[in-house]
Order: structure tokens, then sequence, then C-alpha cells
């Protein structure tokens, strides 16, 4: 019998077995991590919503839930929207080129039709909900809050004083870094709104986009 | 079984407990790490806050346990349930408000405990792994109250999930995913409240009670600082007795008994008198529902977390992404890891330390404290530029060190610890 002890062969067939051991643990590791992934019921909970905002008067804004998460609707008068170009100089992305809304919903509206304005209500800074403060130049509509000189109306922030304008624009030098995000969504009537579902659009592939938009 | 080998061995006693050492070296252990574990005989008030932690923690894991007993971790049930063990249950007030408070005291007792080590240099050579395993503690903490936190499903508990997980938001690519996962839904849900119990009351506290038991081990490995911050092993008696060092039992285990009724005197005054403590403790939009669609007029962590709240909001976004904050916030603990090598001064302990030192430490306590202030505040006025200011001294306190403590001048350090007796 040999005495000698191989090293290199025992070296070997250790790192053999720790890296085999190792690949056996990664793979028992993906179904924990993977537990944690939304389950198929919050999946399901995802779905498209209908609104009807027919009752909506202008100036008035509608809350509403889509997966959890706080929808504004909000009806401008047309005033409102005539003058949304007016205040680019206050804004932090006025085209709206840094943030987030589907190709289909553009310019200074940020709308399908400009009169009603579909955005989340999630600060796009920590993901607080701003309040709507509408009015324009009125400073003090929001009790406690200083709105500033040449208020355009829009959405303030209560958590950490970020400003949007009433299409979601967020105000330069704000904690937050983005304009309000804009869900997909199209009109299923003339108010009638469904959130979550891609505008149709005039090509073939109409179900693999709204599927998409469910997804998204 | 006439003759037992061990007997020889005039430490091993008889009866029941010699059967145990038999078997179980639990005589060794009491001698090695309490009754003949030889700590420095000068410790003062500021060594009453390891032992603190100690008790904060026990109380953490008693109340908490029975805290279970009646908590529902679901987004239906978990509000009424708190409320329940408030109203219905026998002593659930007094048990609840316990463990509330005990978040508070151990976020105190911790952070006195941390400026301790940079009173006295405890973080030095050869003391930085404990210096390290504590930090780890430190961030264990955090998690384990912020997800404390969220279970009672009140509207703050929701909103603090909601602006605290968006942060991993912030992270480039893996961003939106990680947001998502944490959760486990689009927004913070039962699924979220569920898993963050499951962390909060089993994972975390083992986790927890595994790197106090490191750090014990690894500070009776090394032996204790003093606030002379120097060696004791150095002079010994002809026993071999450290002459500046007396047993932690029954000496500190007295002293520290000291410490304990002091602290819970304040303690139970808090929990009997001012449980909520004007806001501080437990938030007063926390005794409303869990309302995701009405986010409370102002959003403020506890008040334990709000130095590191207050420099997240102090950097504002940069192109395009408001990472940075998180980033500065992230930097703000992950420094804390590297002080040990920061200092670099010759002398340990602030007794001995130049001016620069004792006015650096000064200026970054009261830095940290407004940074306290301001990240309870509303982000408007002069909070946000205080914040900004303070941020900056805090990060100068940690990254200049190198540089002020070499040129600071040093008093000459004595052989022997000082003080009476």
């Amino acid at each position: 019998m040999n005495d000698q002890v191989d090293y290199s062969r025992r070296r070997l067939l250790t790192a053999a077995t720790v890296g085999t051991g190792a690949i056996g643990v990664a793979f028992a590791a993906v179904p924990f991590l993977a537990s944690w992934k939304p389950s198929a019921r919050a999946k399901a909970l995802g779905a498209p919503v209908d609104v009807d905002a027919s009752k909506l008067e202008v100036g008035q804004m509608l809350k509403v839930v889509w997966r959890g998460q706080p929808v504004f609707i909000v009806r401008r008068a047309k005033a409102v929207v005539e003058q949304l170009g007016g205040h680019d100089d206050l804004l932090a992305d006025p085209k709206s080129e840094d943030s987030l809304q589907p190709d289909y919903v553009k310019g200074a509206a940020r709308a399908l039709n400009p009169e009603y304005w579909v955005g989340l209500a999630v600060c796009t800074h920590l993901g607080c909900s701003p309040m709507g403060a509408f009015e324009p130049n009125n400073a003090t509509q929001l009790t406690g809050t200083d709105l500033g000189q040449g208020w355009p109306g829009g959405f303030y922030c209560p958590c950490h004083g970020s400003k949007y304008d009433i299409s979601g624009r967020v105000f330069k030098g704000m904690p937050a870094p983005k304009n309000l995000t804009v869900p997909s969504y199209t009109f299923s009537g003339d108010a009638r709104i469904s959130i979550g579902v891609d505008v149709a659009p005039k090509t073939a592939s109409t179900n693999e986009r709204l599927s998409d938009g469910r997804s998204t | 079984m006439a003759a037992a080998p061990e007997s020889t061995d005039p430490s091993k006693s008889p009866g029941l407990l010699g059967w145990i050492d038999q078997r179980f070296p639990l005589s060794k252990l009491w001698k090695e790490q309490v009754s003949e574990y030889y700590a420095p005989k000068n410790f003062n008030f500021w060594y009453y806050f390891g032992s603190l932690a100690l008790l904060v923690l026990v109380n953490q894991l008693i109340t908490g346990i029975f805290l279970t007993m009646n908590y529902k971790p679901s987004s239906a049930e978990a509000f009424s349930s708190v409320e329940y063990i408030m109203r219905d249950v026998d002593w659930g007030w007094l048990i609840r408000y316990m463990h509330s408070t005990g978040a508070s005291a151990f976020f105190i007792v911790v952070y006195l405990h941390m400026f301790r080590a940079l009173l006295y240099g405890s973080h030095r050579k050869p003391r930085e792994l404990l210096w390290i395993f504590g930090c780890l503690i430190f961030l264990l903490l955090m998690a384990e109250a912020f997800m404390g936190y969220v279970l009672p499903w009140g509207n703050m508990s929701f909103w603090g999930a909601q602006v605290i997980v968006s942060l991993f938001g912030s992270l480039p690519v893996i961003g939106g995913g990680l947001v998502e996962w944490i959760r486990g839904d689009y927004v913070i849900a039962d699924a979220t409240l569920n898993r963050f119990f499951a962390l909060h009351v089993a994972a975390l506290p083992l986790a927890l009670v595994f790197l106090v038991i490191a750090h014990l081990m690894a500070l009776h490995e090394v032996g204790s600082n003093n606030p002379d911050g120097i060696d004791i092993k150095k002079h010994k008696d002809s026993k071999g007795h450290y002459l500046d060092g007396i047993p932690f039992h029954p000496y500190y285990t007295v002293k520290d008994v000291v410490g304990v009724a002091g602290f819970l005197v304040i303690f139970c005054g808090v929990i009997f008198f001012a449980p909520t403590f004007g806001g501080l403790f437990l938030e007063s939009p926390n005794f409303e529902p869990a309302n995701p669609l009405q986010t409370p007029p102002h959003i403020a962590p506890v008040w334990y977390f709000t130095p590191f709240y207050a420099m997240l909001r102090a950097v504002p976004s940069f192109a395009g992404t408001q990472v940075w904050g998180v980033l500065v916030m992230g930097a703000a603990i992950v420094v804390l890891f590297f002080v040990p090598w920061l200092d670099r001064s010759p002398v340990l302990s602030i007794r001995y330390r130049g001016p620069i030192y004792k006015i650096a430490l000064a200026i970054f306590s009261v830095a940290f404290i407004i940074l306290g202030v301001c990240g309870l505040k509303p982000p408007s006025g002069i909070y946000p530029m205080l914040a900004k200011i303070c941020t900056a001294l805090y990060f100068a306190f940690f990254l200049l060190m190198p540089w002020y403590t070499k040129i600071d001048s040093v008093k000459p350090v004595p052989e022997r610890v000082t003080g009476h007796a």
C-alpha cells in the first residue's frame, strides 16, 4: 500500500465536490427566490380597469385604483390646456423625454384627449401620492403650503415638496427626477377610459398590443 | 465506577454540576466568559450600554414572541389585530408598549454604545472585527426595526414601506424588477406584509442573536478596551492576574445592575406615561389603517432613521435619477465599517488625543443630531440647507479622519489605567 498522499488528486476531487455542491445549492435556491415574485393571484388582480369619467366636472379630479396604485383622471378646462406650453422654463423635462409614458401620449398635454389627463398618482421621487392644486396663480390653495409665485396649476407632493404642472410634468430643482408616469390606457367611449389597455393600433397586431398592455 | 480519572482535577465539582461538567463545559464556560473574564477596572458610565443593549434584545425577543400570539400578518387583519392586542388582550397594551418603546430604546442604547467606541477608540486594533460585527448588528437592527414598523399596517407603516422599498427602484437596470420582487406584488400589499412578518420574527432575530454571540466572542477573545485606551494585559501580578483587571462577575455584573435599574426607571416611565413619546416613538398617522389612496401629509420615519433619511433627501436628483441620495445614505452606513482603518491616531482614547479630534467628534455629534431633526421636519425653510451642510460634515468626519487624526497632537499615555482606587 502506498503511504504517499496524492495531494493534487485530493485537491481536484475536493474542488470538484465543492463545485458540484455549489451548483446544487444555486439551483435549490431558485424556488425560494422565485417564491418572492408576484404570485398568480397577484398577477390576475393586475387586470385592466374601466372608468366612466363623463360625470367629472371641469377642474375636478377622479382617483381610481389600478393594480393597487392610485390613478388620477383630471378634466381640464380648454383655457388650461391652451396655456400648457407657457411655462416650459419652470419644468425639468417639458417634452417628457426622460419620463415614462406610452408613445401615443405626446406633447404638452400628455394625453390622448387633452381634456382628460390620466396619470399615476405616484410621485416619481419616492412613491407618495401628490395632491391636486389646480387653481392657477393661487399659491395658498393647499393649507400650510406656499406653492410660489406664478403657480400654473398642477400637483404638489406633500412628502418632499415636489411640484408638477397639470400634465404631471415636474418642476426644475425638485426631489422628483421625472414627470408623473402615464399608464397605458385607451378610450372605449367619449369619456370611458380603460386603464391598463393600450390604444388599439390600426395594424393587425391588436391582440399582441393588448396583451402587452396587460403585462406592462 | 470506582475511579473517575477526572476527579483529580480540583476545579471539577461533585454532584450534579460535576456530572454536567463531564458532559458539557458549563463551569468552564462560566469561568472563561464571566467569573474569570478580566475586564479593565476603570469602566465608566459609557460602559453600561453594551449590557443594556443585551437587556433590550431580550426584552424585544420575549415581548415579540408574545405579540405574535395575537398578531395576524395579513393586510385585512393586521391593523385590527394590533388594536385587539391593545384593547382586549389582558396586559396586551403593556406587552406592545414594551416592544415599541424597546425598539426606540434599542437605538438609543446602540447609538450611545457606538459613540463610546468613537470616544475611546474601541474599534482600533485588535478590535476591528469586533467593531465590524457591531456594524452588522446595527445594519440588521435597522432592517428589523423597519420591517417591524410595517407590521401594524397603519397608514405610516404602508407609506413608510412604500418609500423605503422604492429606494431599491432607483438602482439602474435591476431597480424595477427588484422592487417588484421585494414587494411580491405591483404595490405594497398583503404579500409584502406577510414576508416582512416572516423576516421580522424569524430570519432577522436569528441572524441578530448569532451576530451578538459573535460580537461577544470577539470581545472576550481580545478583551475589553477601556476609557484610557491602553492594554491591561501588560501588567500582571504573581498569580498571572491582570493588575488593572477585575473579574466581570461579580464586579461588573453588580455595576451593570445599577445601570439596568437606572435604565428601567426611564424605560418604564416612557411605557407608562408617554408610550408614543409625543409621536416620536409611535407616529400618529399610524393610528389609522393603511390607505393606498391617501399619503399622510408628511412622511417621516421613526426618529432613529431620520439622520439617514435627511441625508437621502439632502441629495438632489441628477442626470434623471435619484439614485445618488440612496447611494449617499448607503455610504453613510458603509463608511462606519472602515473607521478602524480611517483612524490613524497613535493613541486610542480621546483622553490622550489633541484638540482636533475632540472638535471633530463634537461637530460630528452635533451634525448627526441636526440631521435627525431635519429628517423629522418637512423639507422646506432652512432644513434642506441644514441637511446638506450636516451631510457634508458627517462624511467629512470619516473621510478626512486619516489626515486630521495623524496631524493631531497627543498627550503621553499612562502605563496603567487611571482613576480612583
